[in-house]
């Protein structure tokens, strides 16, 4: 019961500072240079291990079903297979679980870290809000970050795919694209991709920025405060991607 | 040491996208076919088997728009199939007629245009008066298992 009340204290508390940061975004326009750092620390270093997550899980994609197609003569359509599979799921969900993973548990770290030695509260006194200078350009960072970075999984993966199945396996060049730019619709499959990674993006950043502010305010509190980012983020991002699976292709 | 941040968050965004405009021109359909300026033809079919809406219109094989709608009139129990076709092929002559295929054995279903001989052109939301309907595969084989047994007498 305890724990109960406690789970939906904390749901609470994450929902009147999400309306906290969303009231603090419009005036960070004017002072867009705090945005560009955060992206800088957010995006641009989240964007080597997406490059190469996105390659690997590409050729590894292609490999797996052309032994499948194969058996079937159908090993034509091995483009088309992998890019719906990564533009609809894989592309999103993986990056989002990779960018929980780098950047949202150095959010998580940086933010306790700051509230543990007193920044935050220094900053109060200098009459500066830290939500409207600390935490909303990082969560409006991670929120610009996401749907690029799921874009550039899903890009880097379909070549991963087509030097595995084009240059190694011998598919042809042509059917290969030919059957995606046949059988991929740009609304139905890549928008609603992109559309994803955009609420993935939203709910990664809003726990990481989260948990580093309700942090206890000792070292292990930040570390177990990083924990509960990457699990909860990860588990988050899962379900929702089912929710969000089962509304766009009924 | 600013001026980097900016750069490389410059890069980033322009890597991004770049991928996503790949994935919009090259890895869907966006490029390849559009409804605007696309003229409309309408079908009526008995039976459409598995056509659906976005099934390929061809003639001699090529590809050269897609179904848009499909109703059924229930006055007189037939199927409508509207066909958008690519502004440049719109001269159709009135005659011609659309018939649906399977592309190979299991493949999809798709509307074939085959022109007939007629001056006159079809117009824009004009409908083709001569059809023929998908064929089913359980009408074949009871077909065939009828002419069958009829032969054995």
């Amino acid at each position: 019961m305890k724990g109960i009340i406690h789970i939906l204290a904390r749901l609470g508390r994450g929902s009147i500072f999400l309306t906290k940061i969303l009231s603090g975004i419009p005036q960070l326009f004017l002072r867009f240079s705090l945005v560009v750092q955060q992206l800088y620390s957010v995006g641009v270093k989240t964007l080597f291990i997406t490059m190469v997550a996105g390659l690997f899980v590409g050729m590894v994609l292609a490999l797996q079903l052309y032994y499948t197609l194969s058996t079937f003569g159908a090993t034509d359509t091995l483009g088309m297979l992998v890019d719906l599979s990564l533009v609809r799921e894989l592309g999103p969900v993986v990056a989002a679980l990779l960018f929980a993973g780098r950047a949202g548990s150095a959010l998580t770290a940086e933010i306790g870290l700051m509230k543990a030695t007193e920044q935050l509260s220094g900053l109060e006194m200098m009459a500066v809000d830290p939500v409207d200078r600390i935490i909303a350009p990082r969560f409006l960072a991670g929120f610009i970050s996401m749907p690029l970075l799921a874009g550039i999984f899903s890009a880097v993966g379909i070549l991963g795919a087509y030097s595995v199945g084009v240059d190694l396996l011998g598919v042809d060049s042509g059917a290969f694209w030919s059957q995606i730019q046949a059988k991929v619709d740009f609304y139905d499959d890549v928008f609603n991709g992109i559309i994803k990674s955009i609420v993935f993006g939203f709910i990664v950043s809003w726990i990481a920025v989260f948990e580093g502010y309700d942090c206890i305010p000792t070292s292990e509190g930040v570390s177990s405060a990083t924990t509960r980012t990457v699990v909860n983020s990860s588990l988050a991002v899962l379900g929702m991607d089912f929710v969000l699976t089962a509304i766009m292709y009924q | 040491m600013f001026r980097s941040v900016e750069i490389s968050v410059g890069i980033f965004v322009g890597i991004g996208l770049a991928a996503l405009f790949m994935l919009a021109m090259q890895a869907s359909n966006l490029s390849s076919f559009t409804n605007k300026g696309a003229y409309q033809v309408s079908a009526r079919f008995d039976n459409i088997g598995g056509l659906t809406v976005k099934s390929a219109v061809k003639a001699g094989g090529v590809k050269i728009g897609q179904v848009s709608n499909i109703d059924y009139d229930s006055e007189t129990f037939e199927a409508i199939v509207v066909m958008n076709i690519e502004d440049k092929f719109s001269r159709f002559p009135r005659d011609t007629i659309a018939s649906i295929f399977t592309s190979g054995l299991l493949g999809e279903q798709y509307i074939a245009l085959e022109p007939g001989g007629d001056i006159k052109l079809l117009g824009n939301e004009s409908e083709i008066r001569f059809t023929q309907s998908a064929m089913v595969l359980e009408q074949l084989i009871g077909q065939f298992l009828f002419s069958k047994s009829e032969n054995n007498e």
